[in-house]
């Protein structure tokens, strides 16, 4: 693999959280519990797809093939999607998107300090630019940990049954790929050994300030595969671009 | 009596009346009624919009539209902090709205069946909301006129947006121009609706123009959006779902058939093809959002607490 394929791999793996993800937040629209909130998620909804436009244009300069942002958004099917499978995960609840935004949060800010010194230009740019929203979301969403786990019995049970549930999903988030390797060597992307060690101390200072417990380590890791939910997104997300292959929108 | 006569000049002045100045009670009540249900109708517009997110044919075009939805219920918070100001809480206002006692935009309770629907709102629903909106701008009422001067500019963008999009839908394959029409075929009628009834049908109308809350009939407004709409389909090369239109040369106007009114009576009295589905989501989501608020309560008056200890 030449540094330009692993570095196309890497934007998309990058590209592809940040649209699933936005994609999922852009779900909640109308449906916050109430409407300052709903404001504030579809703002993070639009930050995402901001950044996964950027990450992807740059992955279909990388890749030379002429793929636009929006032939890799529209045009893939699901085994070619390499978004974190955390970001799939479904809105069952205000907790579920509240924990599931904190857990990417952490990483992200975690990532984008370190992108911000990549001796790669486009990257070192995306990355201090990006780092700006999610400073701004994992505040926010530090708020809501907390605010749940000291607010109601209610609002304790339901915020730590949804770290419990999603926790299963953070060793595939941390995880090393292979192509990553000599991408780090060179100084072009952060480390993510460094990554995954500060990312646990953050979070479980965030639990603990919430009242909350970090959840046992996960002994059987749930297939790394995708789930049938991120068929379902992609089904109804490509429904135009696929029906209309001559359209232009 | 005195009091009621100097409102009055105060008014035929085009001075702003503020909350803490003296105000007839029936002042007080009108202006709570289409404060609170100008707010409903930026949120529940929120639904037929957000209905297509989720599948945008562009990056761009998610964005445009979760931003323009965003800068909606941004316009809801800022009204119903409006309507606040005449006391009465939002709490309040949302179980008036629940319990079918304040209304929202009859607009709203139309399906949003293809892509084009979402240019068709933006064009024709936001752009009558803004053929109002720019007349009410010199409303009597202080923060509902500020309110207004600071929703126009955004409205006026969301129009141009949507035009955009039924530009490119128009001028597109036929497929897309088949749904571009399709579309101004379901909205074009809902739109001129939303101006109300005719003027000589309107109960609140006199007293509405006569201590300015009004500044413009229902009649007038619509018929500067239809002179104003009726080029602009033409352009995209549309045909305006109307056989009776015709430009009048001698009033300078367009005439159009009359709207009907039975239908409009049917969705204001909750008959409307969505009427239910959009009471029932907003009901829906305040339920499910119960235990988050109470949550955010229970940890604010904790921290209150706290603050008092210390
Ligand atoms: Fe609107
Ligand atoms: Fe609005
Ligand atoms: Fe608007």
């Amino acid at each position: 693999m030449t540094t330009n394929q692993a570095l196309f791999q890497y934007c998309l793996r990058l590209g592809d959280t940040n649209l699933i993800l936005g994609h999922r937040l852009s779900e909640m629209c109308s449906r916050g519990p109430m409407l300052e909130e709903d404001i504030a998620l579809t703002n993070f909804a639009l930050d995402h797809i901001g950044q996964a436009e950027a990450l992807l244009q740059y992955a279909g300069k990388l890749e030379g093939k002429g793929r636009s942002e929006d032939d890799l958004s529209y045009l893939r099917n699901v085994e070619e999607f390499e978004n974190f499978r955390l970001v799939e995960q479904p809105n069952t609840d205000f907790a579920y998107v509240i924990a599931r935004q904190f857990l990417v949060d952490v990483y992200q800010c975690l990532l984008y300090q370190k992108m911000q010194k990549s001796s790669d230009e486009t990257l070192a740019g995306m990355g201090s630019r990006f780092l700006k929203e999610s400073t701004y979301h994992l505040r926010h969403t530090s708020g809501w940990m907390e605010r749940l786990g000291l607010g109601t019995d209610e609002s304790k049970r339901r915020i730590q049954q949804a770290i419990n549930d999603l926790w299963p999903y953070t060793p595939e988030m941390l995880s090393v790929r292979p192509y990553e390797k000599e991408l780090t060597a060179q100084g072009i992307i952060p480390d993510a050994e460094e990554i995954a060690l500060d990312w646990l101390v953050q979070v479980v200072r965030v639990l603990s300030r919430s009242g909350l417990h970090k959840p046992q380590d996960v002994v059987v890791p749930p297939p790394s595969t995708h789930s049938d939910h991120l068929v379902r997104m992609l089904a109804e997300m490509q429904y135009l671009q696929r029906t209309y292959p001559d359209a232009r929108w | 009596m005195e009091k009621l006569h100097d409102f009055q000049r105060f008014i035929d002045a085009e001075e702003k009346i503020e909350p803490k100045d003296w105000m007839p009670d029936e002042y007080r009540a009108h202006n709570i009624r289409q404060i609170s249900q100008h707010a409903h109708s930026e949120v529940i517009g929120m639904q037929p919009e957000g209905n297509w997110i989720t599948r945008a044919p562009t990056l761009r075009a998610k964005k445009i539209l979760l931003a323009k939805i965003q800068d909606e219920g941004g316009h809801g918070l800022y009204l119903y902090s409006a309507a606040e100001t005449l006391g009465i809480s939002r709490d309040e206002m949302i179980a008036q709205l629940h319990a079918g006692k304040a209304k929202y935009s009859s607009v709203f309770n139309y399906p949003t069946l293809n892509w084009a629907d979402i240019g068709a709102i933006g064009w024709l629903v936001d752009g009558a909301a803004v053929t109002n909106q720019l007349s009410l701008r010199r409303t009597s009422f202080g923060p509902y006129s500020r309110a207004m001067l600071r929703i126009c500019n955004e409205e006026s963008f969301h129009q141009r947006q949507g035009y955009e999009i039924m530009l490119k839908m128009a001028k597109g394959t036929p497929e897309q121009k088949e749904m571009a029409q399709d579309a101004l075929n379901r909205w074009w009628w809902p739109s001129l609706m939303m101006f109300g009834p005719h003027d000589n049908q309107s109960a609140r109308s006199t007293k509405g123009m006569l201590w300015k809350i009004k500044r413009a009939s229902n009649d007038e407004l619509r018929q500067r959006f239809i002179d104003k709409t009726v080029p602009q389909a033409e352009f995209l090369g549309l045909t305006i779902p109307d056989p009776k239109l015709r430009w009048n040369e001698a009033t300078g106007h367009y005439e159009t058939s009359d709207i009907n009114w039975e239908e409009f009576n049917q969705v204001i009295q909750g008959n409307g093809p969505c009427n239910k589905e959009r009471m029932d989501h907003h009901k829906q989501v305040h339920a499910e959002g119960a235990w988050v608020r109470e949550a955010a309560a229970a940890y604010a008056a904790r921290k209150q607490e706290q603050l008092v200890e210390v």
